[in-house]
């Protein structure tokens, strides 16, 4: 899900770094508002353990890779907006350290994986989970469709950013100038690997560690609050 | 122990593990992520290259390309096993120490 450079136009990319700006500034300013100093350490964690779990590369045979993200769990143990800063670090230190995700895309990446992710997660979440006791196997399978809609929404705004390219910027003789698929190809593309294969490891990795941080400190879910 | 330094196992066991990321796909001839593709793929998919595509695909140089060293691409699948460890604990290390000055840099001022 990691829009590399030349994918997307400069314009595209301008708009969704426009657009997170407010994003990150409002994240700041909630975190700084929410977070404890205890939970600090946490949200190193949380953007370490986001970033490895995504080098855990998933095949389908013969087919394509990918991976989880890791943020809605982040998301559920620390809130989103906490979750939108740690995938952030995460996201900008994987475009210019390793190559993964583009520089110009930083945006487009951030919007789908450090924003629609963890807060589309959240909320489900949230609805899911309602006001059951933070020990109850609720919590736990409402981690887990949180995590499943959760990366499938960020891959259909992935699909989507791809799938608007050749629309909207081609040369006379109708070849793309950047991403060649359309919406027709790159949203099925996006989502049915997710729906299919990639959601179902985000949805593991989230359900096992809310399970064994339910039992290890409940006290983790009441931080939780944004 | 605390649950931070528990997570911490946690975190490296993944670090141990991660080079699975990289020899799964390969066991299972999986290519790349949807989207993800260079300049050659995207030719041999579409038989033309985008222009803008062109323009902008090479402008960063990146010093760990593709969780690997420069020039390892095409080396034997322990090399880059060796050399995607390395990554993963690079990685980690400036990703959580970034993140904790961020946090701490929030946090300090309503303390």
């Amino acid at each position: 899900m990691h829009i590399p450079d030349g994918y997307l136009s400069p314009a595209t990319c301008g708009v969704f770094g426009a657009v997170m700006i407010p994003i990150w500034a409002t994240a700041s300013k909630v975190v700084k508002k929410t977070l404890s100093v205890r939970q600090v350490p946490y949200l190193a964690i949380g953007a370490a353990f986001s970033f490895v779990i995504m080098m855990f590369n998933v095949p389908i045979p013969g087919g394509s890779t990918g991976h989880a993200v890791g943020g809605v769990l982040v998301a559920i143990l620390l809130g989103p907006w906490a979750a939108c800063i740690a995938i952030t670090v995460a996201l900008v230190i994987q475009a210019l350290l390793f190559g993964d995700g583009g520089i110009t895309a930083i945006g487009a990446n951030c919007f789908n994986m450090a924003f629609v992710l963890p807060f589309v997660g959240y909320y489900v979440y949230k609805f899911i989970s309602s006001d059951s006791p933070v020990g109850s196997k609720r919590r736990i399978i409402a981690a887990g469709v949180g995590a499943y809609i959760g990366i499938c929404a960020a891959a259909l705004s992935a699909g989507i950013e791809f799938g608007i390219q050749p629309l909207l910027y081609h040369t006379a003789n109708g070849q793309a100038l950047y991403a060649p698929y359309g919406l027709n190809v790159a949203i099925p593309a996006m989502v049915s690997v997710h729906l299919l294969v990639f959601g179902w490891v985000e949805v593991i990795v989230t359900a096992l560690v809310v399970k064994y941080l339910q039992k290890e400190n409940s006290v983790f879910f009441e931080g939780g609050r944004s | 122990m605390t649950l931070a330094s528990k997570l911490w196992i946690g975190i490296g066991a993944l670090l141990v593990l991660s080079p699975l990321g990289l020899i799964l796909p390969e066991q299972f001839k999986a290519g790349k992520a949807w989207g993800e593709w260079g300049v050659d793929e995207i030719q041999k998919m579409t038989g033309y290259v985008p222009q803008g595509f062109h323009r902008l695909s090479e402008l960063w140089k990146a010093p760990l390309p593709d969780y690997a060293f420069h020039g390892w691409v095409g080396k034997d699948l322990f090399s880059m096993s060796f050399a995607y460890i390395i990554s993963a604990f690079v990685g980690i290390a400036i990703i959580a120490g970034v993140t904790f000055i961020i946090g701490k840099a929030l946090v300090k001022e309503h303390e």
